[in-house]
């Protein structure tokens, strides 16, 4: 599903906060996974300050990126593999299509990717009649349901076992059960199928080396490594900046990344491909292709503020913190890419203005800054998308939002500016808070545009003197 | 005994307007340790709700007014760590383009302390003298504590109250939900991370519920007093200034 449908943030919002199941999926898996990946940092050998040697990885490759993907490209190839670049989402989804046509590829089996998701890659695999089968177990559930997932790592956990069971019995055919192994051997066996019949495995890339010439997929139910190695055809997509220098960076980061992810040292299945099966090799794929992706990745590098935006690995860390997903969801923010990362990276990629309430809706708590294992500054970053978006910004193509809170900011600026006219403001809306109603002495309802405020919440009314008023009296009454 | 330098207050604008006695406590506690204060009664908002909402312009406009009038000072103190954060850390940034004004913005900055940052870390004080007999919960308000690594202090002052019970709440470092025009903006997602603060406060038993930023507690009172909770907010100034 490529594009974004993020102006329904709002709506969708208040539609995740009032549905219980939802809440309860998201209260347990933050309670899982927050504090878990928090104890694990802990646990480091080289203590915290690997995220900082990581993150500083990550931005070396970011800064050098047209040579370490040449490196990538020129090993690649020297193995026996195809790299393609695509500037677009619309280029790597041909790309893609047209490899699976020249092969006469009928049915493909898909590791679990971000960066397809983005690009909206099984759509167009479907419209050149291509069957398209996910299958990691979440992304299968939610491919099944026809949904979009609820969390960049986990993205079923907004199903039931209950709703999973009916959703298996009306697509698979099996006996309904609401048993988790049941449900999982009935997933197996289904998927088992898929691999051995499919004619090309798609994956995508967690982080590429440019030194030895390789990619890495990283999986916990080994469905990536099937994918990968059964079908004659291995397609791999990357995002442009997943990729480091070398060995040593990339298995540090490797291992931040688990820890972010899962909570784990280390992911179950880390594979690394570099290439077809060598000659006279029985295992492996007889081709291997992989499409670097920029869509919109050559503008944030080109950008200081958002460049920091590429070190981003998509473990998800900061998902399974943030208050704000923790009570909206995933499918609120209307992009592949939800939580924390998706407040920043959707605006980047899809634009700053349709995705204005992502970089708006959130209370900048920090939160996500400390557990991602990279210390990504996402606060900063989302100051400043709203900078952009409240005063426009010609090179990201934003027009200014918001005039009438801009008029009011304005207002403000000038009452700001001037203690006498402030203490004016205040004296007049003393006089005027009387009118509001009350309960208790606290104000009950705010008039617009303040009353968002009261809706659940009353208000400690002004009080009859600023403190600057009695600070004066008092130094007066010294005198 | 070591000269003690007056400080100058930098009240927040929602304590100067709604809450002048978190102000008063924070003065009276100040002089009881016998600081000299002053005061600059011209000093408004320090432009923080205009810049989190993107309006850099607006915030620069504060930030001048600010920097102008407390140069002077030789020690900033705010009840607010949300707002030490922004001259701390956002006055710099919002000058990237201005070296002059960028060096006088971090100087400034250098010089201003919350609270109770002040009272441990520059003037060793974690016993103010204060004596509280009621059951208090503390909230860990996330600009103060995240941005300003602030944590430990306020936690050595209020362990240091007479006859003050400490109940620490689950998740006491989990946003309140404020977020300032957030909480009006997208009150429905303010509201719902509010609610879990309220019940996690609730489930304490506390009588009172404190935090060094009345932007969290306003917030947290805000939905306690809608629900008719008996809890009663304090800012911790309010606490430190009891006898
Ligand atoms: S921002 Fe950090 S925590 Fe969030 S997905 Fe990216 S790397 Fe992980």
């Amino acid at each position: 599903m490529a594009g974004i449908d993020s102006e329904k943030y709002k709506q969708n919002a208040h539609k995740a906060i009032a549905d219980p199941v939802l809440q309860s999926a998201l209260t347990s898996l933050q309670g899982r996974l927050g504090p878990a990946t928090k104890k694990l940092y802990n646990t480091l050998p080289e203590g915290q300050e690997l995220r900082k040697i990581a993150h500083q990885y990550r931005r070396k490759a970011i800064d050098n990126l047209d040579v370490l993907l040449e490196t990538l490209a020129e090993n690649i190839r020297s193995h026996g593999g195809q790299v393609h670049f695509a500037p677009s989402a619309e280029d790597a989804v041909e790309i893609c299509v047209r490899i699976a046509l020249e092969n006469h590829v009928r049915t493909v089996v898909k590791g679990k990717s971000m960066v397809t998701e983005e690009i909206g890659l099984n759509d167009g695999l479907e419209q050149a009649g291509i069957e398209v089968t996910e299958t990691d177990l979440g992304e299968y559930i939610i491919q099944l349901a026809g949904e979009r997932p609820t969390h960049i790592v986990a993205p079923a956990i907004h199903k039931t076992r209950e709703q999973i069971g009916e959703l298996f019995t009306e697509k698979l055919g099996t006996p309904y059960t609401d048993d988790p192994p049941t449900l999982t051997q009935d997933a197996r066996r289904a998927l088992r199928e898929k691999f051995l019949t499919a004619d090309m495995g798609i994956s995508g890339c967690n982080l590429a080396c440019a030194e030895t010439g390789h990619i890495t997929t990283v999986s916990n139910e080994g469905n990536i490594r099937m994918a990968t190695t059964l079908p004659k055809l291995h397609v791999a997509v990357m995002g442009m900046e997943r990729i480091v220098a070398n060995l040593e960076e990339q298995q540090a980061i490797l291992r931040l990344m688990s820890m972010g992810a899962a909570s784990q040292q280390i992911g179950g299945y880390v594979s690394y491909v570099g290439g077809p099966a060598a000659p006279g090799h029985s295992d492996g794929p007889e081709q291997f292709h992989l499409i670097i992706v920029d869509n919109g990745r050559s503008k944030i590098l080109a950008d200081e503020t958002f460049r920091e935006m590429l070190c981003c690995i998509r473990c998800g860390a900061c998902l399974n913190i943030c208050p704000v997903y923790g009570k909206i969801g995933g499918h609120s923010y209307g992009s592949a890419y939800s939580g924390p990362v998706g407040a920043v990276v959707t605006p980047l990629l899809f634009g700053i203005n349709d995705a204005s309430d992502l970089c708006s809706g959130e209370s900048l708590c920090g939160a996500c800054r400390q557990a991602c294992p990279l210390e990504i500054n996402l606060p900063r970053m989302l100051l400043a998308l709203r900078s952009k978006l409240s005063e426009g910004d010609p090179s990201w193509q934003v027009k200014p939002a918001r005039n009438q809170e801009r008029w009011l900011f304005r207002c403000w600026q000038f009452v700001n500016g001037n203690r006498t006219l402030y203490n004016l403001f205040y004296a007049v809306a003393r006089k005027a808070q009387k009118i509001l109603p009350t309960q208790d002495g606290m104000i009950r309802k705010l008039p617009y545009p303040f009353n968002g405020w009261t809706s659940q919440r009353n208000m400690q009314p002004l009080a009859p003197k600023t403190f600057m008023q009695r600070w004066q009296e008092k130094q007066e009454g010294k005198k | 005994m070591k000269h003690t330098p007056p400080v100058t207050l930098f009240v927040q604008c929602i304590i100067d307007t709604i809450y002048p006695d978190v102000a008063e406590a924070m003065v009276k506690v100040l002089e009881d340790l016998n600081i000299q204060v002053s005061c600059p009664t011209s000093q408004t908002c320090c432009g923080q709700p205009a810049f989190n909402s993107g309006h850099r312009q607006v915030a620069k406009a504060a930030a001048c007014k600010f920097i102008d009038l407390f140069e002077e000072a030789e020690i900033i103190i705010s009840p607010s760590g949300s707002c030490v954060n922004m001259v701390r850390h956002h006055y710099p940034e919002l000058f990237a383009d201005d070296p002059e004004m960028q060096k006088r913005a971090i100087k400034v900055g250098a010089k201003t302390y919350e609270f109770t940052q002040y009272l441990v870390d520059v003037l060793q004080a974690e016993d103010v003298g204060a004596r509280f007999a009621r059951k208090v919960t503390y909230h860990a308000s996330c600009h103060l504590n995240r941005f300003l690594g602030v944590d430990r202090q306020p936690r050595a002052l209020l362990s240091h109250i007479r006859e003050m019970e400490l109940i620490e709440m689950k998740d006491a470092d989990r946003c309140c939900g404020f977020g300032g025009t957030f909480a009006v903006k997208y009150s429905d997602i303010s509201e719902a991370i509010l609610k879990e603060k309220v019940d996690n406060i609730l489930q304490t038993g506390a009588e009172v519920v404190t935090g060094c930023d009345m932007g969290c507690l306003m917030n947290i009172q805000g939905m306690l007093s809608r629900i008719n909770a008996s809890v009663e907010v304090k800012h911790i100034a309010q606490l430190l200034a009891e006898r």
